[in-house]
């Protein structure tokens, strides 16, 4: 477009011919380096971050210290032990007659499996969160968004009813396997739980299940 | 040619403007997924990672601000420890490659004299964790010193064997930390009501 005006006002003033020679700079190789400046930093950019996950763990009881471990419902107690594999045992209540043991459950990280039976026994939980946040969504309560998680927090607080659920590792679990079930907790909005380490028994249990079991259908439900 | 141009500009500016430097790490890992939606923060982290081949690797930003130098003031409160006197150099240095490290303090100077990557990885045998040295302890303990607000994250393979895992968070609890971040990829999960099936 300056060229056409330039080439203009050559033609109006004659006498300023050799001072307007039109500019034409060739701007072909300058497009060619942005294209490929262009392309390597689209592919270099990495727009997701990694995202965290937040775990809390009971603080150790020191061996000096004359503290009891908190007490907890049976009735409401759930243990979930990752074996390997990506196999996955869970059995309600305690463990602690040796004679007769609690039946071990076996099931898998598929949504069929550990997420139904986490579901089934969350359900009021479950239903008052997500009912909590359609209302949010839909317009029914109006929270500003920074609370929604602090009220989605106080409903986990003053639950009474859910599973308090204590994770344990068999040696052989995988690391992705820790990650996945606390991954569940999450999606499932379990209240309470937390990590701890396998009993003795427990260990017997998992071995027995381990070496009978052969392998076959999985997601007991 | 000219709009071309003006919108190639504008472009190239935008990636310029929003690429990150990503430092290149030592060992390739292979995050777990998870549903968690929170980013890991910018600063006053400090990260373990866990390799594979069980290897322990260590992580420190400098802190929000560069004035405050956190990498180099733990490295030198690392070496006090050891009896190992670092150079100003060396603590430059140290503070310009941010990238995570896996050596033991004593090959540490070793470490910071390589030129690349690839030489920088052959001596990066991991830090020892066990009880007769536990370098990974003073590691968290020196960065908890200098960095009163730093928070732990755990960097591991999906891979890994859970014990190594296990003994990673006792280090941890040992120093009374019990509020971790595990850094994993976001995967999306929906469920409704209607899934949840009825015996």
């Amino acid at each position: 477009m300056a060229e056409i005006a330039e080439v203009e006002q050559k033609q109006k003033g004659g006498k300023k011919k050799f001072k307007k020679v039109p500019a034409h700079v060739d701007m072909t190789p300058m497009v060619d380096l942005m294209c490929i400046l262009i392309t390597f930093f689209m592919l270099t950019t990495v727009f997701t971050k990694p995202k965290i996950m937040e775990i809390v763990l009971p603080e150790k009881i020191k061996k000096n210290e004359n503290v009891e471990p908190p007490k907890i419902a049976k009735s409401r107690t759930m243990n979930i032990i990752l074996g390997p594999d990506n196999k996955v045992f869970w059995y309600p209540g305690i463990a602690d007659d040796p004679k007769n043991p609690p039946p071990l459950q076996e099931t898998d990280f598929s949504p069929e499996g550990i997420r139904q039976v986490l579901l089934e026994r969350n359900r009021a939980l479950f239903k008052k969160v997500s009912a909590f946040n359609d209302d949010v969504v839909t317009g029914k309560i109006d929270i500003p968004r920074d609370s929604v998680q602090s009220a989605i927090r106080q409903l986990k607080r003053d639950d009474d009813t859910g599973p308090i659920v204590l994770i344990k590792a068999y040696e052989k679990a995988k690391y992705g396997n820790f990650v996945d079930v606390i991954d569940e907790m999450s999606i499932c909005d379990i209240a309470r739980y937390t990590f701890v380490d396998l009993t003795w028994l427990e260990e017997e249990m998992i071995k027995r299940a381990l070496g009978e079991q052969p392998v076959t259908s999985t997601g007991t439900n | 040619m000219t709009p071309m141009v003006d919108l190639f500009s504008v472009l190239l500016i935008f990636f310029v403007l929003t690429a990150t430097v990503r430092p290149q790490e030592a060992a390739p890992i292979d995050m777990p997924f998870s549903v968690s939606e929170k980013t890991v923060p910018d600063a006053n982290i400090m990260t373990v990672l866990i390799a594979k081949d069980n290897r322990i690797l260590f992580n420190i930003d400098n802190g929000p601000d560069t004035i405050l130098k956190y990498r180099p003031k733990i490295l030198e409160e690392m070496g006090k420890r050891y009896n190992i006197e670092f150079t100003p150099q060396e603590l430059r240095k140290f503070e310009k490659i941010n990238t995570s490290f896996g050596v033991p303090i004593q090959r540490m100077k070793e470490f910071l004299q390589a030129e690349d990557l690839q030489a920088r990885t052959k001596i990066e045998t991991g830090i020892p964790i066990d009880s007769a040295d536990n370098q990974l302890a003073v590691w968290i303990l020196c960065t908890r010193q200098i960095n009163p607000n730093v928070q732990a994250c755990i960097k591991g393979d999906a891979d890994v064997n859970f014990p190594i895992v296990r003994e990673v968070l006792d280090i941890l609890q040992d120093k009374n930390v019990n509020r971790f971040n595990l850094i994993t990829s976001l995967r999306a999960v929906e469920i409704k009501e209607e899934d949840i099936k009825t015996e």
